[in-house]
């Protein structure tokens, strides 16, 4: 099956969904045009995964690539450039699969405005595919800075009580980064093209790949594009915005906040600032792997401290996410896939405990962990669903988050760059104090005695409930016991820009000091003096 | 091929049974109280699978297989798949697994009876199953590491099983992150592995793992053996054991005394070659074997609890065979660990007729309105059981002599075994050897005293619960004391496998041959100058001695006296006595140096730190920014004219710029 | 005595202060209205007198560019001034500052 035009088709798709919830008339035809709509979208998304081929090489041009070079005018070499690669050919399915659980998840959740809500989170999606996917460093930003606005709305419209202020500190937080990496990423066009565009300003993914600049621009345009992804992520200390948003977000929001937005930070990270700037990663490697290794300590740490079962999952992200930037900066093909599956998993663990707390909220009104407390008893279905997801999310081995977490560590083990011992040591810690809080959150909400009137008489999922945490749950034991097609969908490409980093390195690399010939006097080895 | 198939077979049938009594009853709650059905179900998935691993051993010849079914993960240069070894350790392991397991579950049919969550618990011990078996069939270490934190995961629920009560919940929790704690360690045990060798298979685990440097190696095997220590309870990680009695009581015979505790030995043993190659480390692991064995014992003579008891009394042999690890004859911990599952397990079942039976009584109380509580679990208001329920006593009293070491029971050979291999140790030149065996000599002295005084306690004398007189226990059904005799019996001969040396000319030494000669995969420590024969018999005798002097010790204070032993011991000890009652107070150190410090610390210094200082300073850029605007604002004057007089100062200064500049 | 380009130029800067000095100091938005209005002739009267001194007509076809949008100005800037005063009743400059602080 070959249809053309289908990455781009996989992005617009939602647009067009939204331009058509625009025009529905009831409440009912707004939720089922969203969520035929998503539904479609994930379905012609598969074609991407039939149509990727891992063993064709993706190092010069993307598949199932879709180009419009005069998109942005003449003189300037920007270009509609999208395509699949191993990179993100999971986290676009990841993206389109979590659509129409999304809707579903907000069918009865959204009581106000709904035509606009579904509206905002179709064209949330085109946005987050079009990052995912694009080749082109300004569409990119393009479609980075469209994700910002319908969550803000989002976040602002149908969150909690603290939503205007989550919501202002979200887009603020966000717009800082961004916009300094746009400055970043001017220059770097213009760089570019000076040095090898023929001297036209350039964003092409792949030009400026093969584009190496002194150490010391390398430094700083690497500090203002991962400062955005950063924040994005977010990596300690960035990432107070996340627990405001998430707490106030309403449910779907905050599983696409968590399940995708989030990846676009760390996607970023490997997609641009480790091929663009290989010296000033390798430069900055230990600073970020220290402050993954902080976040990751840091988050558990805090988390376990909240009273609020969402703030929980929340603070999770950031303990969950170190691990991601610990692998990114390993620079070793194993932590790099574990940071990738990562990725995944977090989407979908994180994105099923929104979805359950989501559940719990809507039965109670609240997510005071303290107003629940024996509930397994009353709902033993939604409690299954919370313990299974809750193990994922701690790295169970045979459940999703393992394969990731263990990957990622054991390849930064043996990294050249972030391989302490005494740091891994530390990461490792990470394992025991997911333990930690997720069975806190487990024992307060789920177990002792059913004491409150309203939890004994609480119902149990239905059937739309069920069939939207299905999904996730298949995934984790998919990818627990078999994320071997996974991984291999990704190897490649990873294996590729590890090897496109080390040849820029090579470059750039000072001429390699001629080996010194030593001299042995039967006790130990001394340097011969130079003979010149 | 058949044997892959059958491997499959094997471990996909606990796994089967686990979905059907799991998931099936969820969605259809018509289901749940289908206790036939599930009970057969639940025990043939178990039972099956012992069949099959006697047929496997049966047609055993000596030679490893390997079944190698898919690719699990693989990423850059690393690989590893879901291959399982069948060869002799993991076949003796599987046995006893599937064995006791099958026994307890048909055992769990009766005990569970009437419990609304009978479905879940079937469930969850199927899963137990297998994930056990993963650990033990495993071909490298990741595969032992699924089922590793597997069965932690399955304790951990099965501990928790009547979560109304958050004691037990609470218990469950402090089981799985104690576990966690080894599994840490573990972890890291295996990163050093995979970047030094670049594997995890067990080939090549041991035979590159003594070729890394020697301070790699002590790490890795460190690591391990704290991976282990979280697993099978030892000091510093073993006040989770005695906990997880909240437990429902075949989980505790299964879990924690047959099989799950047991696996940090099993990985010991498995890695034996490498452990071989860091004796620095195995001074470590024969001292603190030792310890935890004497700490756990002195616990286990104040406990009035009859599963703590036992619970402390698992944690001491399991320091047994860590002191046989430790001096490097692993094969003898494996023969303690099968020993010691047969025992420990009746001893577990036999204290669950027990608790069944109080139950009854404690249920009749009630009924009657006399308002007495009873702990059913509580030795003091039991005694005279004998009567009432002779099946239990007769096996209990069986698997009580043969724990005490009493000769010619299979506790006897195999403790015998691991203080005569700690003895030779101390002989050529390992020192912390000799501190292993005088401490095990001792233990097993208390060791025969504690479950004489259980015993004695629990079934002789005359009954202390209140009504005794009107009210009494009965014999707990069929599907309770078949397993009570089946293990009862193996408790007694299943020793005959490894009859020491100097009895049987070494030939007798089934296990020894099996496990660690000829194609054997467990190595051993290698010693240069044998213990002379009448040293042997020697140690033979002292050892029956202790035992046999202990258990007089026991049942002379206990037979008749009972509740009178314990106060006068108490006065006669003092402060020692309150020390082990009070379980050394590990459990307190522990809340004070870690539990609150990391709690404490998280609620009261890094939540808020998070509020105030990290998300203050984001704040604080805010407010610097409303500050400036504040003061800047004035110039919105809101006058048309004011900002034209505005612009064309701007415009004269541009021009003036233009023209001068 | 010829009426040189210097004349026209002094005459459009005198008239083009005025305007400035109206914008800036009348209070009747009427008046600010008529002074904006002086300002723009002010530079066509210099566009016209350039085009004259030049001979290149580029500069009267300017002009016309400038009453178009000073016609299109006056339009706006009066019906603006119409709402305003139907709503506040008044068109004094200082009495519309909706826009302070």
């Amino acid at each position: 099956m070959n249809i053309p035009y289908l990455t781009s088709i996989v992005i617009f798709l939602p647009l067009v969904g939204a331009v058509l919830t625009l025009l529905s008339r009831s409440v009912n035809t707004t939720r089922w045009t969203a969520l035929v709509v998503t539904t479609v979208t994930f379905v012609v998304s598969l074609g991407l995964w039939t149509g990727f081929d891992p063993a064709v090489s993706t190092s010069d041009w993307p598949q199932l690539a879709n180009v419009w070079a005069g998109w942005f005018g003449p003189g300037v070499d920007v270009k509609y450039f999208v395509g699949i690669d191993g990179l993100n050919l999971l986290l676009v399915l990841l993206t389109t699969l979590l659509g129409p659980i999304v809707v579903l998840s907000s069918w009865t959740y959204i009581h106000k405005h709904e035509k606009a809500y579904y509206t905002l989170l179709l064209i949330l999606q085109t946005g987050v595919t079009g990052v995912f996917t694009s080749f082109d460093v300004i569409l990119f930003y393009i479609f980075f800075e469209l994700t910002l606005i319908p969550m803000y709305f989002i976040i602002g419209i149908w969150g909690g009580e603290e939503r205007v202020y989550a919501a202002v500190k979200f887009v603020l937080f966000t717009l800082v980064g961004s916009l300094l990496m746009l400055v970043a990423l001017l220059f770097l066009g213009f760089a570019a093209g000076e040095a090898i565009n023929g001297g036209v300003f350039t964003t092409d993914w792949y030009t400026l790949v093969e584009f190496n600049m002194p150490a010391v621009q390398q430094g700083w345009l690497f500090l203002l594009f991962a400062l955005a992804f950063s924040i994005k992520v977010p990596l300690f200390p960035l990432h107070t915005w996340l627990p405001d948003a998430h707490v106030q977000a309403p449910t779907g929001g905050s599983v696409i906040l968590a399940g995708v937005l989030l990846k676009m930070g760390t996607y970023g990270l490997v997609r641009f600032c480790l091929p663009f700037f290989p010296d000033a990663t390798h430069e900055y490697a230990m600073l970020f792997a220290v402050l993954a290794v902080i976040g990751i300590v840091y988050g558990a740490l805090v988390s376990r401290a909240q009273t609020d079962a969402k703030k929980l999952v929340a603070y999770s992200s950031v303990s969950h996410l170190g691990f991601v930037v610990l692998g990114i900066f390993a620079l070793t093909a194993e932590a790099m896939q574990g940071a990738f599956i990562q990725m995944i998993n977090h989407g979908i663990s994180t994105g099923a405990l929104f979805l359950i707390v989501g559940m719990l909220y809507e039965r109670r009104h609240t997510r005071a962990m303290a107003d629940f407390g024996g509930i397994a008893k009353s709902v033993p279905v939604l409690s299954f669903f919370m313990i299974f997801t809750v193990l994922a999310s701690a790295g169970l081995p045979g459940l999703n988050g393992f394969v990731g977490e263990f990957l990622i560590l054991m390849g930064s083990f043996k990294s050249a760059t972030v391989g302490s011992p005494w740091l891994i040591a530390i990461a490792t810690t990470g394992v025991i104090l997911a333990a930690v809080y997720l069975l806190y959150m487990v024992y307060r909400t789920f177990f002792g005695p059913l004491e409150i009137e309203a939890n004994r008489t609480m119902k149990d999922l239905n059937p739309r409930e069920v069939l939207l945490l299905l999904p996730l749950v298949i995934l984790m034991i998919w990818m627990g016991f078999a994320p071997a097609p996974f991984l291999a969908r990704s190897e490649p490409a990873v294996q590729d820009l590890l090897r496109k980093i080390d040849a820029k390195r090579a470059q750039s690399a000072p001429a390699a000091e001629e080996p010194v010939s030593m001299l042995y006097d039967g006790e130990r080895f001394t340097p011969a003096p130079s003979v010149r | 091929m058949e044997t892959d198939s059958l491997v499959r077979l094997l471990l996909l049938l606990p796994l089967a049974g686990a979905v059907f009594n799991g998931i099936l009853p969820l969605f259809i709650p018509s289901l749940r109280h289908r206790e036939t059905l599930i009970g057969t179900v639940g025990t043939a998935v178990v039972a099956v699978p012992f069949l099959i691993a006697a047929y496997l051993f049966a047609g055993f010849h000596g030679e490893a297989h390997v079944a190698n079914f898919y690719t699990w993960m693989a990423a850059g240069d690393f690989s590893v798949s879901f291959a399982y070894r069948v060869d002799q350790l993991s076949l003796l392991m599987t046995l006893v697994v599937t064995g006791v397991g099958a026994l307890i579950h048909l055992y769990s049919v009766g005990y569970m009876h009437g419990d609304p969550g009978f479905w879940r618990f079937f469930a969850y011990l199927n899963l137990f199953v297998f994930a056990m078996l993963n650990l033990v069939l495993g071909d490298n270490l990741l595969v032992l590491f699924l089922g590793w934190e597997g069965v932690g995961l399955c304790s951990y629920l099965l501990i928790g099983f009547w979560y109304t009560d958050l004691k037990n919940s609470a218990a469950g929790n402090k089981a799985f992150i104690m576990n966690r704690v080894g599994d840490f360690a573990f972890l890291l045990a295996m990163f050093i592995f995979v970047k030094e060798i670049g594997s995890l298979d067990f080939a090549r685990v041991i035979a590159e793992g003594p070729t890394m440097d020697q301070s790699t190696i002590n790490w890795a095997v460190l690591l391990l053996f704290i991976g282990a220590t979280g697993k099978s309870a030892q000091i510093p990680l073993f006040t989770w054991l005695p906990d997880a009695m909240a437990g429902p009581t075949p989980v505790s015979a299964l879990i924690h005394a047959a099989t799950m505790v047991t696996s940090g030995l099993y990985m010991l043993a498995r890695l034996s070659p490498v452990v071989l190659a860091a004796p620095a480390i195995m001074n470590v692991i024969a001292i603190v074997g030792a310890l935890t064995a004497i700490v756990a014992a002195t616990i286990a003579i104040t406990q009035n609890d009859i599963k703590k008891v036992l619970a402390y009394s698992t944690v001491s042999q399991l320091g047994y065979m860590f002191v046989a690890s430790g001096v490097g004859a692993f094969f003898v911990a494996i023969f303690h660990v099968m020993t010691h599952a047969f025992f420990k397990g009746c001893l577990f079942l036999g204290s669950g007729s027990v608790i069944h039976g109080m139950h009854h009584v404690e249920h009749e109380l009630h009924k009657d309105g006399h308002g007495h509580h009873l702990d059913p679990q509580d030795m003091r208001t039991m005694g005279g059981l004998k009567k009432y329920m002779p099946s239990t006593q007769k096996t209990f009293l069986l698997a009580t002599l043969a724990i005490s070491g009493i000769p010619l029971l299979s506790g006897f050979f195999s403790k015998d075994e691991i203080l005569f291999k700690a003895f030779e140790a101390g002989t050529t030149g390992m020192s912390a050897a000799w501190f292993a065996w005088v401490v095990g000599l001792v233990t097993a002295f208390l060791t025969a005293v504690y479950m004489a005084r259980a015993y004695y306690l629990t079934f002789e004398g005359t009954p202390r619960w209140p009504h005794a007189d009107k009210l009494h226990p009965h014999e707990s059904p069929w599907t309770i004391t078949t397993p009570l005799w089946v293990l009862g019996i193996l408790s007694v001969v299943g020793g005959y496998v490894g009859i020491p040396a100097v009895i049987g000319h070494g030939e007798y030494n089934l296990i020894h041959h099996f496990l660690a000669g000829g194609h054997g995969p467990v190595a051993e420590r290698a010693v240069e100058a044998h213990v002379s024969l009448g040293t042997e018999w020697g140690l033979i005798v002292l050892g029956s001695l202790v035992a046999i002097v202990g258990f007089w010790t026991g049942r002379r204070l206990y037979l008749k006296d009972g509740l009178a032993s314990d106060a006068a011991l108490a006065s006669r000890f003092g402060g020692a006595w309150k020390l082990w009652q009070g379980k050394y107070f590990v459990d307190e150190l522990y809340e004070k140096i870690v539990v609150r410090p990391v709690i404490g610390g998280a609620e009261k210094a890094f939540a808020p730190f998070d509020k105030y200082v990290v998300d203050g300073m984001v704040n604080a850029v805010g407010y610097v920014t409303r500050a400036i605007s504040y003061v800047l604002r004035y110039l919105q004057t809101g006058l048309v004219q004011s900002y034209a007089v505005a612009i064309v100062f701007g415009v004269l200064l541009v021009v003036g710029m233009m023209l001068f500049g | 005595m010829e009426v040189t380009l210097n004349w026209y130029l002094t005459l459009a800067a005198v008239l083009f202060v005025i305007g400035v000095m109206g914008v800036l100091l009348r209070r009747n938005v009427i008046v600010i209205l008529m002074s904006v209005e002086l300002m723009l002739n002010a530079v066509n009267l210099t566009l016209v007198a350039f085009s004259q001194s030049m001979a290149d007509p580029a500069g009267q076809i300017l002009v016309f560019f400038v009453m178009s949008v000073a016609a299109a100005e006056a339009a706006v800037g009066l019906a603006i001034v119409i709402a305003i005063f139907r709503s506040r009743l008044t068109i004094d400059v200082t009495d519309i500052n909706l826009f302070r602080y």
